[in-house]
C-alpha cells in the first residue's frame, strides 16, 4: 500500500462548548477523489477548516506522506500542497487573472523582506499557460475576474492549484450558486483531477454531483465519519438513508 | 473602436481627465485667460502637492478596503508637534522625523483598534479626528508657536529657482506619487493591497496577512498627511491649529472623483491627482469668474455624486460591451 497523501488521526475539535470533530480518523490515498457529504453542521467544514490551516485542531494530529505537520495558517497548509477551493470563490473580482493566479505567491524580480517588484511578464505568460492545462479558454491574462462566469471562475482556481503542484485540492461547496451548465463544467474539472495526478476532496450538499465526479464517499454526521465506501458499491439512496 | 471604448469606459480616472480639461478651458475664457496664466498657475501648484499627498494616502487606504477620516487632524497636528519640538531645542530633522513617527503611531492606532475590535473604521478615525485634533490644539497652548527663521524650507516649499513655475513641493509630490503608483501596480505588496480590498476572505484564505496590509495602509495615509501638513506649515511659515479642517472629506471627495471605489479594491494613484486638479480648478476657476465663492462646496457635492454614478454606469456598460465582442 502507498504511503497515504493525507492521514488524520483520531482529530477533535470543540467550538465553545460544541464539540464540532469527534476523534475523526480518515485516510486519503494519492489519486483519490473523495466526495465528503453531511448535513450543515455535520463537520464537514470543520474538518476542512482544520486541513486547509484555518483552524487548529485541539487534538490529535495530521499527517501528509507520513509526516505529522503543523497546520497553523493557510499559507502552511499551502506549502504542505493542500490548496483549497471556497464557495465563494478565493478569487478576487476586482483583479486580473494573471495577478489573481500569484496573490500571495508572485514570483518577484527583486525583494527586500519579502516585498519588492513583482515579475509580470513572467506573471501573464504562466497565467496563460496553468489556464490553458486545465482546458480553460480565455481571451487574456489581463481580463478581470470579475468579467468570467462562475464555472470559469472555479476553473481559474483550479488552474492556480495545479500550476502551484498542489497534491491535494479540497473543494468546498464549489457548485453552490452555480448554473446547471457551470456545473457541468467543475463536475469537468473534478473528474480531470485524477489524470492529473492530483488528489481531490470534493464537499458538496448534492450527492448527484459527488456520485458523478468521485470514486469514494466519506459521511459525517455530528462530527463524526459514519459512512465510508468507494462509489462503486454505494448508491444515492444509501447514503441519504445514513443522514 | 470598441475595444478602445472598453479600455477608456474601464478607467474612470480618464473621464475625469476629460472633465478636467473641459473645465479648463470652460474657467480659462470664463475668466478672461487669468486661470491658465503664470501667477495663478503658480499659485495653484503651490497649494497642490499639499491635498494631493493627502488624498493619495487616502486613496491607498480606501483601496485596501478601509477609510480615514482623522487626515485632516493629522494634517495639523504634525507640524504643530514639529514647532513645539523645535521650540523645546530638538534639531529641525529631528523634529520632522520625530513628528512623522507620531504620524505613523496615529495610523497604526486607527489600524490595530478597526481590526481588533472588528469596527468600522469610519468610527474609529472619526474618534481620531477629535482626538488628534484636541491634542493639536492642546500642545499649542492656546498661542500658534513661531517657527525659527532659519528653517530649511530651500528642500521643502521655496521655489525650485528664482521665478520658477513650481516650488520644491510639486517635485516631494512627483516623487511620492510616483513611488506610490510604483508600489500600487508593480510591487507584490500592490497586490495584497488590491486583494485585501477586492475580496478580503479571498486574500485571507491565499494566505496574505490582511491585517498587517491594512495596518501599514493606515500607517501609510497618516504619515502623508503629516507630511502634507508640513509642507503646508512652511509654505505659511506658521503653525496654525486650525489647518486642515474639512480636508478629510476633500480627500475622500477627490479620491472618489478620480475613480477609487468606496468598498475597496478599485483606484489609483493618477485618479487621486485628477480628483485633486479638479477640486482644485474648481474651487480656483469659481473665484476667477466671479462666482460667489461660497458655491465652492456644492460643485465639490454635485461633482462627487456625479462621480459615483457615472462609474457605475460606464463599469456597466464596459461589461456590456465584452459580451457583445464575445458573439
Amino acid at each position: 500500500m502507498t504511503t497515504p497523501v493525507i492521514e488524520c488521526r483520531n482529530l477533535q475539535k470543540w467550538y465553545s462548548g460544541v464539540h464540532a470533530l469527534k476523534n475523526v480518523n480518515l485516510t486519503i490515498h494519492p489519486g483519490e477523489t473523495v466526495g465528503l457529504v453531511g448535513d450543515n453542521g455535520a463537520g464537514k467544514s470543520t474538518l476542512i477548516k482544520i486541513l486547509s490551516g484555518v483552524h487548529h485542531q485541539d487534538s490529535g494530529e495530521v499527517l501528509i506522506e507520513g509526516r505529522k505537520v503543523d497546520l497553523r495558517s493557510p499559507k502552511d497548509a499551502m506549502r504542505h500542497g493542500l490548496e483549497t477551493i471556497y464557495q465563494y470563490n478565493s478569487m478576487v473580482p476586482t483583479m486580473s487573472i494573471a495577478r489573481n493566479l500569484f496573490i500571495g505567491r508572485e514570483p518577484m524580480k527583486w525583494s527586500f523582506f519579502g516585498v519588492g517588484l513583482m515579475d509580470q511578464k513572467r506573471m501573464r505568460a504562466e497565467s496563460v499557460q496553468a489556464i490553458a492545462d486545465v482546458d480553460l479558454h480565455l481571451r487574456s491574462p489581463d481580463a478581470l475576474v470579475g468579467e468570467l462566469s462562475g464555472g470559469q471562475r472555479q476553473g481559474v482556481a483550479i488552474a492556480r492549484a495545479m500550476h502551484f503542484k498542489s497534491k491535494v485540492l479540497i473543494l468546498d461547496e464549489p457548485t453552490n450558486h452555480l448554473s446547471v451548465k457551470e456545473t457541468d463544467k467543475v463536475i469537468g474539472f473534478v473528474r480531470g483531477l485524477k489524470a492529473q495526478g492530483l488528489t481531490g476532496i470534493f464537499i458538496s450538499h448534492n450527492m448527484q454531483h459527488v456520485f458523478q465526479s468521485c470514486d469514494r464517499i466519506v459521511a459525517m454526521a455530528r462530527g463524526e465519519i459514519v459512512f465510508d465506501k468507494p462509489t462503486s458499491e454505494t448508491s444515492i439512496d444509501e447514503v441519504h438513508a445514513l443522514l | 473602436m470598441k475595444r478602445f471604448l472598453k479600455i477608456y469606459l474601464d478607467k474612470p480616472e480618464l473621464a475625469g481627465l476629460a472633465l478636467l480639461i473641459v473645465l479648463l478651458v470652460v474657467f480659462q475664457v470664463k475668466s478672461n485667460g487669468v486661470l491658465l496664466s503664470f501667477e495663478n498657475v503658480r499659485g495653484v501648484m503651490g497649494l497642490l502637492p499639499e491635498m494631493a499627498l493627502v488624498a493619495i494616502g487616502v486613496t491607498i487606504l480606501m483601496i485596501c478596503g478601509e477609510f480615514d477620516l482623522s487626515v485632516g487632524s493629522v494634517f495639523a497636528l504634525m507640524p504643530m508637534s514639529m514647532a513645539v519640538m523645535l521650540n523645546a531645542g530638538v534639531p529641525f530633522t529631528g523634529a520632522v522625523l520625530l513628528g512623522l513617527l507620531v504620524c505613523a503611531v496615529i495610523g497604526f492606532i486607527n489600524g490595530y483598534v478597526t481590526l481588533q475590535f472588528a469596527i468600522p473604521s469610519f468610527i474609529t478615525t472619526l474618534g481620531m479626528l477629535f482626538i488628534a485634533r484636541s491634542l493639536t490644539i492642546v500642545i499649542s497652548g492656546g498661542f500658534p508657536p513661531l517657527l525659527p527663521a532659519d528653517l530649511p524650507t530651500w528642500l521643502f516649499t521655496d521655489y525650485i529657482w528664482q521665478g520658477a513655475l513650481f516650488r520644491m513641493s510639486f517635485l516631494w509630490f512627483v516623487g511620492i506619487a510616483a513611488l506610490a503608483a510604483a508600489m500600487l501596480s508593480l510591487t507584490n505588496f500592490g497586490n495584497w493591497i488590491r486583494a485585501t480590498g477586492g475580496f478580503n476572505e479571498a486574500a485571507a484564505s491565499m494566505g496574505i496577512p490582511v491585517k498587517r496590509v491594512k495596518i501599514v495602509c493606515f500607517m501609510l495615509c497618516s504619515v502623508l498627511a503629516g507630511f502634507a501638513g508640513l509642507l503646508q506649515v512652511l509654505r505659511l511659515g506658521s503653525p496654525l491649529p486650525s489647518i486642515g479642517e474639512g480636508l478629510e472629506l476633500q480627500a475622500v471627495a477627490a479620491a472618489v472623483i478620480g475613480g477609487t471605489a468606496l468598498a475597496g479594491g478599485i483606484g489609483t494613484v493618477f485618479g487621486a491627482i485628477i480628483g485633486t486638479l479638479l477640486i482644485r480648478t474648481i474651487d480656483n476657476g469659481l473665484v476667477l469668474s466671479r462666482v460667489d465663492a461660497n458655491w465652492f462646496k456644492f460643485a465639490i457635492g454635485v461633482l462627487t455624486m456625479f462621480a459615483v454614478i457615472a462609474n457605475a454606469w460606464m463599469g456597466k456598460i464596459s461589461r456590456k460591451i465584452k459580451v457583445e465582442a464575445h458573439k
